[in-house]
């Protein structure tokens, strides 16, 4: 019977795409759709409908079936134009966009790691704590503080490098991640499944640890406290007020540096996330992503097909780790302030849950996930416990049951059940759509003969992502 | 010319002796048989050969080559190749990829290389991808390229898995029960493709096979295994007259009423 229902829906889904996908429709609707999403932003910047619909563009366009140039140019003026016009009007909607690009870019991070090599990996955040930490520290006085107590600095102490250090340290901050990842794969991933998990999470709870406490002997974290300040990257003068001449007028009011800032870790995030796809695509669609995939499917045949198992499953490590690292260099300029508690457990988690709910192995679904985990997190269910309130301090009653808004319980905060709803959300996936919101699928290969008819063939169609891939279904 | 030879192999479980003592040789294009009861050691002795087991005593030579304490994947890459008892295929992978995954040793494309698309990658690529096809082509398997694995019925696995095999360019190639759990009619096709497999492509065959008719019709030499020790070697006909051999399999009455 679950099965059926199931099936009902996704026939629905089905059928409303064959509806859309019909000549020139697909145009005209993401068109649209864009255009009336940002309208409604626009025109009321704190509905928070309005801002679903406009974040929803996103899976239209992308779900369609238009041509490749037409999507990516859609793309481009939805990230580019209309994300930071609407951003800097209403700065808690750059923040939410910000925050899933963060864990869009952790995600697809942890998805080379978990999706495509099968490594579950559940300490993962502590290699984005380890990119925090070494910009934090070089980027801050901290190097001048060693033996100062934590959360004293002498007044008038030099920062120890250029703000604009942060550059060199984007690199350095993948390398640190990438050889840690090396340094703690190399005894660790001899094992398999459960045991590696186990181990995984020990280490991401040891680097949190180690960030709480290395305040002493030599004063490297200033311990629970946290780093700050630390530099971001200078903004040149001159072209910011070239940006201002063009943006005031359209968010209404005078963009502050403040603002600068978010938009220029916004569209450094958006970086990242380009990169990561980029080499997550290539690297799936080479030996090396082949080797993963093998062993994620059967490690024993795998070591059988000559695939050198532990070389292997280290660069999957360190990949992930890499990505983690980057992030968490950006993160840590961003905030301008790191702390042990933004590297708990729960974030590890809470980065896998993406990856399971948009779809383990699968580069859009582990996007859509990250996208859905952080406005749930931020803004339904914080919208939801605000309108509660609300609803507790009117005089309203409900009618037939006769139950006044007022006497409901302030427990029941939505806000804090967050965890809650998170074990649901996962449990309901796992019975409907084990395989997540947008499943994995593979390339398709054609004799190179073949390939030249069906391409041409298939021209108008513009292939998009997913025209070339056959789809994993539902097991 | 001796292809893999090995001097007294002897692999332990804890107190159990699974393979003992095995002085064992393939010549160079030979299909030979590893027969036995259940239990004797026969895939414990080719998981030793493979590396998956480092024996306890003895040595391997394969062409030329020190095997014991080798990876599997050294070994898989100086020219051994296996098919499993359970077919083990990538089942969430199509099968060109499961194919492809096999050449994992033959393929020199390093990360860069992958991730800039250089003319080195794109133009190993596209051979390794068209002797996919080839090698689909030989063993039989025709438009289920872009089929995954595990949704092919069970007589295609097994031929995807040879080809998986064949992918290595193996000098041997190790089957282990290669025809279990196929009618009769599909059994004889696998074993005109395991004879085409050394006369076209020349490579060495060393199967496991429990079905007679197989074992019979195809070897040129076998090995008769019971409690982990090789018990009887030679020609099929002097296999199918061995008292030790009948006494292994149906008991010692069985063969003295044989006698």
């Amino acid at each position: 019977m679950e099965k059926g229902r199931q099936f009902h829906f996704s026939e629905w889904l089905q059928s409303l795409r064959t509806k859309l996908n019909q000549g020139k429709t697909p145009y005209i609707f993401s068109f649209l759709y864009l255009a009336v999403g940002t309208a409604l932003v626009y025109l009321s910047p704190r509905s928070l409908l309005a801002f679903l619909l406009f974040i929803s563009s996103a899976l239209v366009i992308f779900g369609l079936r238009l041509e490749t140039r037409y999507k990516v140019i859609l793309a481009a003026i939805a990230l580019l134009i209309l994300v930071p016009i609407v951003g800097v009007r209403n700065i808690f909607y750059l923040e939410v966009i910000f925050q899933i690009s963060v864990f869009a870019a952790l995600a697809l991070g942890l998805n080379i790691v978990v999706g495509f090599a099968g490594l579950l990996d559940m300490g993962y955040v502590a290699f984005y704590a380890v990119g925090a930490y070494t910009w934090a520290f070089f980027g801050s006085q901290q190097p001048f503080l060693l033996h100062e107590i934590p959360g004293t600095a002498p007044p008038g102490t030099p920062f120890f490098l250029p703000a604009d250090a942060f550059y060199l340290f984007v690199f350095i901050g993948i390398a640190v991640a990438a050889l840690t990842g090396i340094l703690l794969g190399t005894p660790v991933l001899r094992l398999r499944g459960d045991y590696l998990a186990i181990v995984t999470l020990a280490f991401g709870e040891v680097i949190r640890v180690l960030a709480n406490n290395l305040d002493k002997p030599l004063n490297l974290t200033n311990g629970p406290q946290g780093i700050t300040p630390i530099q971001r990257p200078t903004l040149p003068e001159p072209l910011l007020n070239g940006i201002r001449v063009v943006l005031n007028p359209l968010v209404g009011h005078n963009v502050s540096e403040g603002d600068f800032y978010n938009l220029f870790f916004y569209l450094a995030a958006l970086v990242v996330i380009l990169v990561v796809i980029l080499v997550a695509r290539r690297l799936d669609d080479s030996r090396i992503g082949r080797a993963w995939t093998a062993i994620r499917e059967d490690e024993t045949a795998a070591i059988a097909m000559g695939i050198p198992l532990v070389r292997m499953k280290l660069a999957a490590f360190a990949c992930g780790a890499s990505f983690a690292g980057v992030m968490g260099v950006l993160f840590a300029a961003s905030r301008t302030f790191v702390s042990p508690e933004s590297f708990s457990f729960m974030q590890s988690i809470g980065v896998l849950t993406m990856v399971i709910l948009g779809g383990i192995g699968s580069i859009p679904g582990v996007i859509v996930g990250a996208a859905v985990v952080t406005i749930l997190n931020l803004q339904v269910l914080q919208g939801f416990s605000l309108y509660l309130s609300q609803l507790r301090q009117s005089d309203s009653v409900i009618p037939l049951i006769n139950f006044a808004w007022k006497d409901l319980s302030t427990q029941l905060d939505p806000a804090k059940y967050q965890k809650m709803v998170f074990g649901l959300i996962l449990v309901l996936m796992m019975i409907y759509r084990p395989a997540g919101l947008i499943p994995a699928a593979r390339r398709k290969r054609e004799l190179a003969k073949e390939e030249a008819k069906e391409s041409s063939d298939d021209d108008d169609s513009g292939a998009g992502l997913e025209a070339e891939e056959v789809s994993h279904g539902a097991d | 010319m001796a292809l893999i030879e090995t001097h007294n192999v002897t692999k332990r479980f804890g107190g159990l002796q699974a393979v003992g003592h095995m002085d064992f040789v393939v010549e160079q294009g030979r299909i030979v048989s590893i027969i036995g009861p259940n239990g004797a050691g026969k895939t414990t002795f080719f998981n030793t050969l493979t590396g998956i087991y480092r024996p306890e005593e003895g040595e391997i030579i394969f062409d030329g080559h020190h095997l014991v304490g080798k990876r599997p994947d050294q070994i898989t890459s100086l020219g051994i190749a296996r098919t499993f008892q359970n077919i083990r295929l990538f089942g969430a992978m199509t099968v060109i990829e499961n194919i492809m995954v096999g050449m994992h040793p033959r393929l020199r494309q390093s990360m860069a290389d992958a991730l800039l698309r250089t003319g080195k990658f794109k133009k190993e690529e596209t051979s390794a991808h068209d002797r996919a096809f080839e090698l689909m082509a030989f063993v039989g398997l025709k438009e289920v390229g872009n089929e995954l694995a595990r949704n092919l019925p069970y007589g295609l696995q097994r031929r995807v898995e040879i080809a998986r095999a064949l992918a290595s360019d193996p000098k041997l190639l190790l089957l282990d029960e290669p025809t279990a759990g196929m009618n009769p009619k599909e059994t004889d096709e696998a074993v005109g493709l395991f004879r085409s497999l050394r006369d076209e492509l020349g490579v060495t065959i060393l199967l496991i096979e429990h079905s007679m008719r197989v074992v019979m019709d195809i070897s040129e030499r076998i090995t008769v295994m019971d409690y982990g020790e090789k018990i009887a070697e030679g020609l099929p006909v002097e296999i199918g007259n061995n008292p030790k051999v009948i006494e292994a399999y149906l008991g010692r009455g069985a063969a003295e009423l044989l006698e």
